[in-house]
């Protein structure tokens, strides 16, 4: 019964801080993000409790825009960003083209600890007095203004870069050169094809906001005049730089949580994907276009008439690649064979509040309307229903959906369904009352705010009290399992895919022998016929 | 706490009501499009349910055409979307002529107001109703945004340049005044009142408040003060341009460029007057960089373009 697998093979923390295994690399970064996530999570805790009255009356307003800034800042840089690729990406990424690990297992461990070292720096300057300019440190507030900790949020935010630089480069390679034999890129799972194209954005993206972060220090530490006036520096092409990559960033959170998805709802409809190779250019596509829709957030910011519109109809365009996955995904439920089980809900749960925050996301692309609506609780809304009731529920159902992989145990269904409703109402009720603030003009980032908004933020923030729930029991039950746990079969699931076709969990150089790959992914419709390996 | 308890804000703007239609057909048709995706998802999460463990449905083979058309379909959706609201923008980009010139500095933590009459307020703002508004935004530091819900009209107020917004108030009341844009400590309490009167009560009012000089009369006093006038003389060419009749008309500048004399090219030329000189003068005006803020200049300004065109000595037709 005591296979040898890569969680058995050593202990002790040497094994693992010095592991190259690309599984239990990916075991660190679970450790690390989820830390970061919590931490995140509780600024957001103080954010929502001070908005329960419109007076500014628990905390300073100080204290306050530390608060937001820093719940920003650890959610994106240091969750969302490394959430999908570096932990389900890194573990499942070998396994489902057939390799024995990474093409740079080394790097990828380096990766690792620059990550760590960002984050140790982030929340050294978060418990150092924290920084106050919002996650999008705007200039001049954040170069000349503020005294808070900006330069040492925004090294935090410079390594946690290089390391997401370093995990789309190794993952760009193993694509391309670690495929078993007979595993053609129309053959490779939509989780690898999404997991490509948030690679080549994290290679491409990310190091315009290293050079970004750069110049504020430069003009903060030195003065050199580059975005404020008064030495010199223009601070719009300070929003033009952080955007170019920090939108694209939206899709280094998005576009795994789509390969997620993808997986999920054929597995649990046993159907193969419908439309596979839309799905998988859609993915190309938005991280082609997604380049190209910076300048969106910057209607109000006085660019020319001409400049807003071609961002306008680039935003539309970036939309349909989008569209185009949540239909095949519906497409493929029918005349499937669906169950229920938790990582199916989650899905339903991604299509369902995704399609929203996409939809929400063509009122913010219509000028005339973004003009009202640009920096108040609508935007706050959309992007949350992209980037935690999207992205954050497709983790979550990923981490369910390969759990036994990972630990080699099954977690408690009832519970794990019971969180799954728990999260998806109290994300709705949470972020749902932000869209009508929004159009009613509240503006987002404020301390207090006039009575007549009271009422739908205290229902925002009831929601996220429930939604707070949602994440701490699956918490308590993930841990539980890990040694409470039923033992997992290799393929608890009856799942397609060569992960499922190794041992749960899996030794540490994957296979016994390389796979040979002679079908499509996803070819549920032969019965339970295994997939011809060896 | 429930007192007032809205769900769809007030509409006080000729701009209003065509913003609140794109939004409500947005909203209808994210309704729409919403309702036939979760219903489709439910009905054949319901429909299709395994019945057996061993269940094998029949596979389904991809449609070619139903790709296509649910890729054109939504691009033709959004197209109009985008069309209609570019429109909409464009038509409410620039203001009609003959708006009420007032303007606007942003500065940490408070929207300060200068009437061209005069009149000063800080974080309220007097308005007539039935009458085209532009207001000039500049900023002391940081960037604000002034926004006023209402009238669905917002604009960054950045440092370094002007911008412009304009409404068209048509109804009376007061409505918040919001800085949108996040600007450090007090942000949130950055705002105020944008108050929208008749004609005979705006009159009153204008007529009422603390008046000083005018705009341009303050702009001819920091003029003489700074010593402007001792190389840009009305009578004849100085060591600088003459600057009668000079707003609103083209400039030759010494490369050759023409551009027009407007309210950022003054204000360019003042506090960097070695970027674009006009065509005939050398370079020896002082920059008046830090020691001039963003509502003198606006005053300076102000006189600038209240001065009668008086022949056209340096500004070639």
């Amino acid at each position: 019964m005591t296979r040898t697998n890569y969680l058995n093979v050593q202990y002790g923390v040497r094994s693992w801080l010095l592991t190259t295994d690309h599984k239990r690399i990916a075991l660190l970064y679970l450790a690390a993000i989820t830390l970061f996530f919590f931490i995140g999570g509780a600024f957001a805790v103080m954010v929502r409790l001070e908005l329960v009255t419109p007076q500014g009356d628990l905390v300073e307003a100080e204290t306050y825009n530390k608060m937001f800034t820093m719940h920003g800042v650890m959610m994106v840089f240091f969750f969302l960003i490394p959430s999908t690729p570096a932990v389900l990406g890194n573990f499942l990424l070998p396994m489902m083209i057939g390799a024995r690990d990474l093409a740079f297992p080394r790097i990828n461990l380096l990766s690792w600890y620059v990550f760590v070292v960002g984050g140790v720096i982030g929340l050294g300057a978060a418990i150092s007095g924290g920084v106050d300019t919002g996650w999008t440190f705007y200039a001049p507030y954040s170069s000349t203004y503020t005294n808070t900790a900006v330069i040492t949020t925004a090294l935090g935010v410079f390594f946690a870069g290089f390391s997401s630089i370093l995990t789309g480069f190794n993952f760009i390679v193993t694509i391309h050169k670690m495929r078993a034999p007979g595993l053609t890129w129309f053959r490779l799972p939509l989780f690898v094809w999404a997991h490509y194209a948030t690679s080549v954005i994290q290679v491409l993206g990310t190091p315009v906001i290293a050079i970004t972060i750069i110049l504020l220090a430069m003009e903060r530490v030195m003065r050199v005049g580059i975005f404020d006036p008064k030495i010199g520096g223009d601070p719009v092409l300070f929003q033009h730089l952080f955007w170019f990559y920090s939108h694209p960033a939206v899709y280094i959170m998005v576009l795994p949580a789509m390969g997620i998805v993808s997986e999920l709802v054929t597995c649990f409809s046993r159907k193969k994907i419908y439309g596979y190779s839309f799905i998988a250019m859609s993915s190309v596509a938005i991280a082609v276009l997604g380049f190209l829709v910076w300048a969106h957030h910057m209607f109000v910011a006085g660019m020319s008439l001409y400049a807003s519109m071609v961002f306008s109809v680039l935003s539309f365009l970036v939309a349909i690649p989008s569209a185009i996955k949540v239909f095949n995904w519906t497409a493929t439920l029918y005349r499937g064979s669906i169950v229920y089980q938790t990582p199916m809900l989650y899905a339903f749960g991604f299509i369902g509040l995704f399609t929203i925050g996409g939809l929400t996301g063509l009122f913010l692309a219509t000028l005339a309307v973004d003009v009202h609506v640009h920096d108040t609780y609508f935007v706050v809304a959309h992007f949350h229903y992209i980037m935690v009731g999207g992205s954050v529920m497709a983790y979550m159902g990923g981490i369910h959906y390969w759990w036994p992989k990972i630990s080699g145990r099954l977690y408690p269904e009832g519970w794990a369904r019971f969180s799954a409703l728990v999260l998806f109402v109290g994300f709705n009720l949470t972020f749902f009352p932000q869209f009508l603030l929004g159009y009613l003009g509240m503006p987002r980032r404020y301390h207090s705010y006039p009575e007549e908004f009271q009422v739908l933020n205290v229902m925002s923030s009831a929601g996220a009290s429930i939604l707070g729930v949602g994440y701490l029991v699956p918490m308590v039950y993930l841990v539980w399992s890990m040694r409470y746990g039923k033992p997992a079969p290799a393929n608890p699931w009856s799942a397609k895919g060569l992960e499922w076709n190794t041992p749960s969990p899996p030794p540490t150089f994957n296979f016994d022998q390389t796979p040979v790959v002679t079908e499509d992914a996803y070819v549920y419709q032969k019965a339970d016929e295994e997939v011809p390996v060896g | 706490m429930w007192r007032g308890f809205p769900l769809f804000p007030e509409a006080a703007s000729t701009i209003a009501s065509g913003v609140d239609t794109i939004y409500l057909f947005l909203v209808a048709l994210s309704l729409l499009l919403s309702a036939g995706i979760f219903l489709a998802i439910f009905y054949f999460a319901v429909r299709f349910r395994r019945r057996h463990p061993g269940e094998v449905p029949a596979p389904v083979h991809g449609s070619l055409p139903l790709e296509l058309f649910w890729s054109f379909t939504p691009f033709v959706i959004m197209m109009i979307v985008f069309g209609w609201g570019t429109s909409l923008y464009f038509r409410n980009y620039n203001p009609p002529a003959g708006a009420m010139e007032i303007f606007v500095v942003g500065k940490q933590w408070m929207w300060k107001i200068q009437h061209p009459e005069g009149q000063r307020e800080i974080n309220e703002l007097h308005v007539p109703v039935g009458q085209p508004v532009k207001l000039t935004l500049a900023t002391e530091d940081v960037i604000h945004s002034f926004y006023v819900p209402a009238f669905r009209v917002k604009m960054d107020a950045i440092p370094g340049r002007y911008t412009s917004l304009w409404f068209h108030a048509t109804r009376p009341g007061r409505y918040h005044l919001f800085c949108a844009e996040y600007c450090g400590n007090q942000h949130s309490k950055m705002g105020g009142t944008v108050h929208v009167l008749e004609q005979p009560e705006y009159e009153a009012w204008i007529s009422g408040a603390a008046r000083g000089r005018s705009m341009a009369e303050s702009g001819e006093e920091l003029f003489q003060r700074l010593g402007c006038f001792t190389c840009h003389r009305a009578d004849m060419p100085g060591r600088g341009p003459v600057l009668e009749g000079v707003f609103g008309n083209p400039v030759t500048l010494q490369d050759g460029r023409r551009v027009i004399a407007d309210e950022a090219y003054l204000r360019e030329s003042i506090l960097n007057p070695g970027v674009k000189i006009v065509a005939g003068y050398r370079t020896r005006m002082p920059t008046f960089q830090g020691q001039i803020n963003e509502e003198q200049l606006m005053q300076i300004i102000a006189y600038i373009k209240s001065l009668p065109p008086k022949g056209r000595l340096d500004t070639e037709p």
